[in-house]
């Protein structure tokens, strides 16, 4: 039984759509919502990563390499909008966060 | 040897079924602590495959980052806001069906994708960066970035920058009536402002 690239794939796509199933069904919490952004770009580096293999081509795992970048700035800086926001509200439901358009 | 042979797949479909089974318990876990471990969980099978595929160093990278870093912040982040979040599942129930349906289609339709693609028999015409099998993962990673990618290497520098100045901007707060050093006040100041000579008379107090 040979792994192959389409098994990657397949992966791949199984974890980046529960991603988009999360952001559907876990609609009012962001911890959640930015989780779930977090699966979807690991999803991703799967695919680059599998590709990069396969091709024998190691710029696939640079480019995983950025991505990883900035998934990591973006969870930093979403958990501290959601830090100010939760100081100011006393909430994080997502329903009202309109208000932050000033 | 039939065992070693088969080795590989049982490894791979492992390290898949867990990181399936673990993202998936971080979206219906009602509980966020929970959620938040279930994606250590996932990362660290995702890192396992990594090292499967030959890529060691992006492997340790996902262990170091995100599972040192990025999970423990959401974990700080679950830990320190005082919500109710049985108040914010409402909808979970409402949004189940028709998420699942599409989630499952979506599924399908790329799995038969994946399924279905075939790389080219010749092979893809440019490769960019081949990898050589005589050295490392990470030598081959290093000569790489710093050569061929090296301004964006320092743009990915940049970003993590922003990022840092803008999450530090964002959470900062000066509260009030907490008394903070002001060096520049201590700095200045002399004998003068900092010492009163009084002349107290005998039998009768400063006040």
């Amino acid at each position: 039984m040979e792994i192959g690239l389409s098994h990657y794939l397949a992966l791949s796509a199984i974890l980046f759509t529960i991603g988009v199933f999360g952001i559907f069904v876990n609609r009012k919490n962001v911890i959640i919502i930015l989780m779930s952004v977090e699966l979807i770009l690991l999803s991703v580096n799967v695919n680059f990563v599998a590709f990069s293999s396969y091709l024998n081509d190691l710029s696939g795992q640079v480019f995983a390499l950025f991505v990883l970048t900035v998934a990591a700035a973006e969870a930093g800086v979403g958990l501290a909008i959601l830090v100010t926001y939760f100081r100011n509200r006393g909430d994080i439901s997502v329903d009202r966060i309109n208000l932050m358009k000033g | 040897m039939e065992f070693v042979s088969i080795l590989p797949a049982l490894a791979f479909y492992l390290f898949a079924g867990t990181a399936c089974l673990s993202a998936l318990m971080v979206v219906i876990a009602r509980n966020p602590v929970r959620s938040v471990l279930f994606l250590i969980a996932t990362f660290f099978s995702v890192a396992a495959l990594f090292v499967m595929l030959g890529a060691e160093f992006l492997a340790m990278l996902l262990v170091v980052v995100y599972v040192g870093a990025v999970a423990v912040l959401f974990l700080f982040v679950v830990m320190m806001l005082d919500v109710d979040f049985v108040e914010l599942r409402q909808g979970f129930a409402e949004y189940l069906p028709l998420g699942g349906l599409l989630a499952f289609v979506l599924t399908v339709e790329l799995i038969v994708l994946g399924a279905t693609f075939r790389l080219p028999e010749t092979g893809i015409g440019a490769v960019q960066s081949p990898i050589d099998p005589g050295i490392s993962n990470i030598e081959a990673f290093g000569l790489v970035l710093y050569t061929d990618y090296a301004f964006f290497f320092e743009a990915a520098g940049l970003i993590l920058l922003v990022a840092m100045v803008g999450a530090i901007l964002l959470t900062l707060s000066h509260k009030k009536g907490v008394k903070r050093q002001n060096i520049s006040d201590q700095v200045a100041r002399t004998p003068k402002d900092g010492m009163k000579l009084v002349d107290v008379k005998p039998g009768e107090g400063l006040g």
